[in-house]
């Protein structure tokens, strides 16, 4: 019955069968107690699959560009590859170092898992495929991933490490500074959409992407947009918090085993989200290539289930951001800072501006 | 602590940071106390001694031939020309005449070798600066001149090629052939380097006006080598006091002026087009000849002292040998170019960043066991 119901290019209907067979069977509050958990858990799985299969996907794309071929003897074309690594990770010795703080020391691996984690919760993955659609949602995502910063803090501090802690106080530095810059290109859609709420931001792009749309100040919108979130998730070339040539591993360098990698699956996780967001906002998320009122190809255009174009999209921006990490020299700290508060964020305030005005006079389509 | 610090109130603390001896960025055992304010390095003490092997306490119990495989080890990126220092020691202690197809030959293998050098520093600099593709492609060429000395002497890194009086044996038939090939590959490939790094937004700002040293303090230091040439102090030895064929082959002595990262790096990048300058001039005009002088199986110095330098790929090696007359050396003093250069550091380092250093560090193109020995 529930089955009849799904449909790839619309989940609300299946989803909310799923929740009134649920609401039917048991009693509506433990119904809804069911369904909480069964989204945790879908949430859970799909991060465990992003991290296993994002960190074999970069190894490959930065293999491809270092003329190399990358993981090949796990598995056909190196695909177990990961997996093996998740194994070992879990048999090793979790090491603490002596005189650190023990308990902030844990309590550091699960903050930052924390942060992505509920950020995925306001993602739109396709139509009707979204845990939360909330009318803040865009504010939400942006308070929210700044949790995440308390986490490496956390870890810097308690690892009774010199390197850790110039690697928690820069990255620190870091994702402060760039929040600001994140926030201000996301607004300067926001004012042509006049909502936060993530699914009305999609809705607002049924004849056309944003970054079509919404003239030049959309484009230097996305361009600062990308650069401040790279820098955000501490992705290179702006990966200052563990700047391996500098400071071995930043935050991070006193954690083995499973705790590294939670550290290794939250930057993973941030990566995806970075690009999940930039794809809803400037390229309509799970919305069709659609133009004005072509009828005829938007129809066409609708034959491709929106959650392919919601990953398809991800896919392209991610493709950019690793060949951008693969590419270029990294920063240093105060040229980093220097980016932000000398140049981005007056760039995007003037560009904010710019785009009141266009949305004022209609100069946008 | 100074009184500005404590005017505002904000009172710092300088604290210290062992940086090495393992590290990724010291390339070696090499171990760096940082005297950190914040992330500002005030003082830079480098501790050496982690991979010292008393190779000059060995030479003196070796044969003249056994040395010369000893300082495969010292530098090991320029062994070749390590190899040909000592070489050089003692043929000119035994006045030997030396073939002319062992000078050009050895001076062709010198030139891959610094080429071989300079690619793989040029990697590592990139990797040192956060860019790790780079590494990859100048392993990728490098691996091209190891498989060219494989195929001629067996080995691809030590190669100990040389023995006092000239080769160990002849070139491989296909050397000239592979060498040009090489050469055409290389040349098409060194632009690729440039778009990479040298073009770079970011790389510039990370390098110039960065570990900034004078042309008086390089000379008092005794920098030499192409870290020496970025602050402008000719000190080319292959040009001041010309060996093997080095008198015979037209080339540019590169110069800057700046003395800062970027001219360190520059000097380099110039010095690669140069040393394919110099194989093209040769590789067709290799004599015909013996590729070994004749000379006793023990070799014997006459008592004495002998000096000889040659430009290895960083910089002035000196090799001092004091003969008693026996079948090994009464003592062996090299003069090895990384020491010297690595004396420079804390002054090129003072009140820059830790990230800065790492690229400094990275120009000076530091070899740790040519520096411990």
């Amino acid at each position: 019955m529930i089955l009849l119901n799904f449909s790839i290019y619309d989940f609300s209907d299946f989803i909310n069968s799923i929740d009134t067979w649920l609401v039917e069977t048991f009693s509506p509050t433990i119904g809804h107690l069911i369904g909480l958990v069964l989204v945790g858990t879908c949430f859970l799985l799909f991060t465990a699959l992003l991290g296993l299969s994002l960190v074999y996907i970069e190894r490959k794309v930065c293999a491809f560009f270092q003329q190399r071929l990358g993981p090949m003897r796990v598995g056909p074309f190196g695909t177990a590859q990961t997996i093996a690594d998740i194994i070992k990770l879990i048999f090793k010795e979790s090491l603490i170092t002596k005189q650190s703080d023990k308990f902030l020391f844990n309590l550091a691996a699960f903050v930052i898992m924390m942060a992505p984690f509920i950020v995925l919760s306001a993602i739109p993955f396709a139509k009707g495929l979204q845990a939360l659609d909330m009318d803040i949602g865009l504010f939400f995502i942006i308070s929210v991933s700044s949790i995440g910063v308390t986490g490496i803090l956390l870890a810097g501090w308690s690892s009774n490490n010199k390197y850790s802690l110039i690697g928690a106080m820069r990255s620190g530095a870091q994702i402060v500074s760039y929040e600001l810059s994140v926030a201000i290109s996301l607004m300067t859609i926001v004012i042509l959409t006049g909502s936060l709420q993530l699914s009305e931001i999609i809705a607002s792009q049924s004849n056309g992407w944003w970054i079509f749309k919404g003239n030049i100040p959309a484009i230097i919108a996305f361009v600062i947009y990308i650069i401040a979130s790279t820098a955000e998730t501490n992705r290179g070339p702006f990966d200052m918090a563990e700047a391996e040539s500098e400071i071995t591993a930043g935050f991070h360098t006193e954690y083995s085993g499973i705790k590294f990698a939670y550290f290794f699956l939250a930057e993973y996780v941030n990566f995806f989200i970075i690009s999940a967001v930039g794809a809803t906002v400037f390229f309509g998320g799970w919305m069709p290539l659609h133009i004005g009122d072509a009828t005829f190809f938007n129809n066409a255009m609708d034959f491709i289930p929106p959650i392919i174009w919601f990953f398809g999209k991800v896919a392209v921006i991610m493709y950019f951001l690793m060949w951008f990490k693969w590419t270029f020299p990294r920063l240093r700290i105060d040229q980093l800072l220097t980016l932000e508060w000398k140049y981005l964020l007056p760039i995007s305030i003037v560009n904010l501006l710019l785009m009141s005005i266009v949305a004022l006079k209609g100069w946008h389509w | 602590m100074s009184t500005e610090q404590t005017v505002l109130g904000n009172e710092t603390q300088e604290y210290f940071i062992n940086m090495g001896p393992q590290h990724p960025s010291t390339h070696g055992v090499l171990r760096l106390l940082l005297t950190l304010d914040g992330e500002i390095i005030r003082k830079v003490e480098p501790h050496m001694g982690y991979i010292h092997r008393s190779i000059e306490k060995m030479c003196e119990k070796d044969s003249y031939q056994q040395i010369v495989h000893l300082t495969d080890r010292m530098d090991y990126l320029s062994c070749h020309i390590n190899n040909e220092a000592v070489c050089l020691t003692v043929e000119m202690g035994l006045q030997l005449e030396i073939p002319e197809r062992v000078k050009v030959i050895r001076t062709i293998i010198s030139e891959l070798t610094r080429l071989a050098s300079h690619q793989l520093w040029w990697g590592v600099m990139g990797m040192d600066l956060g860019a790790i593709t780079g590494f990859l492609y100048g392993f990728r060429d490098r691996e091209l001149i190891t498989d060219i000395f494989e195929e001629t002497c067996g080995a691809r890194l030590t190669m100990n090629y040389n023995v006092p009086g000239g080769l160990m044996f002849d070139i491989h038939p296909n050397f000239q052939k592979r060498t040009k090939e090489f050469l055409a590959y290389f040349k098409k490939k060194l632009p690729e380097y440039e778009e990479l790094l040298t073009g770079n937004v970011i790389f510039e700002e990370r390098t110039k006006g960065i570990g900034y040293i004078s042309k008086e303090d390089v000379i008092s230091y005794g920098v030499t080598g192409p870290s020496g040439r970025g602050s402008g102090f000719a000190c080319d030895i292959r040009k001041l006091h010309p060996y093997s064929a080095y008198d015979r082959v037209e080339f540019k002595e590169i110069l800057y002026n700046e003395g800062d990262s970027y001219a360190r790096y520059m000097v380099r990048m110039d010095e690669m087009k140069e040393s394919m300058h110099i194989i093209d001039q040769l590789i067709d005009n290799i004599p015909e000849g013996d590729y070994k002088a004749k000379t006793k199986a023990v070799i014997k110095l006459p008592a004495g002292e002998y000096y000889q330098r040659v430009e290895t790929a960083r910089g002035e090696l000196g090799v001092y040998i004091i003969s008693d007359n026996k079948k090994s050396p009464y003592r062996v003093k090299f003069r090895s170019p990384g020491f010297s250069n690595l004396s420079a550091l804390d002054t090129m380092a003072k009140g820059c960043k830790i990230a800065d250093l790492v690229a400094m560090m990275s120009t000076l193109d530091l070899v740790i066991p040519d520096i411990d020995r």
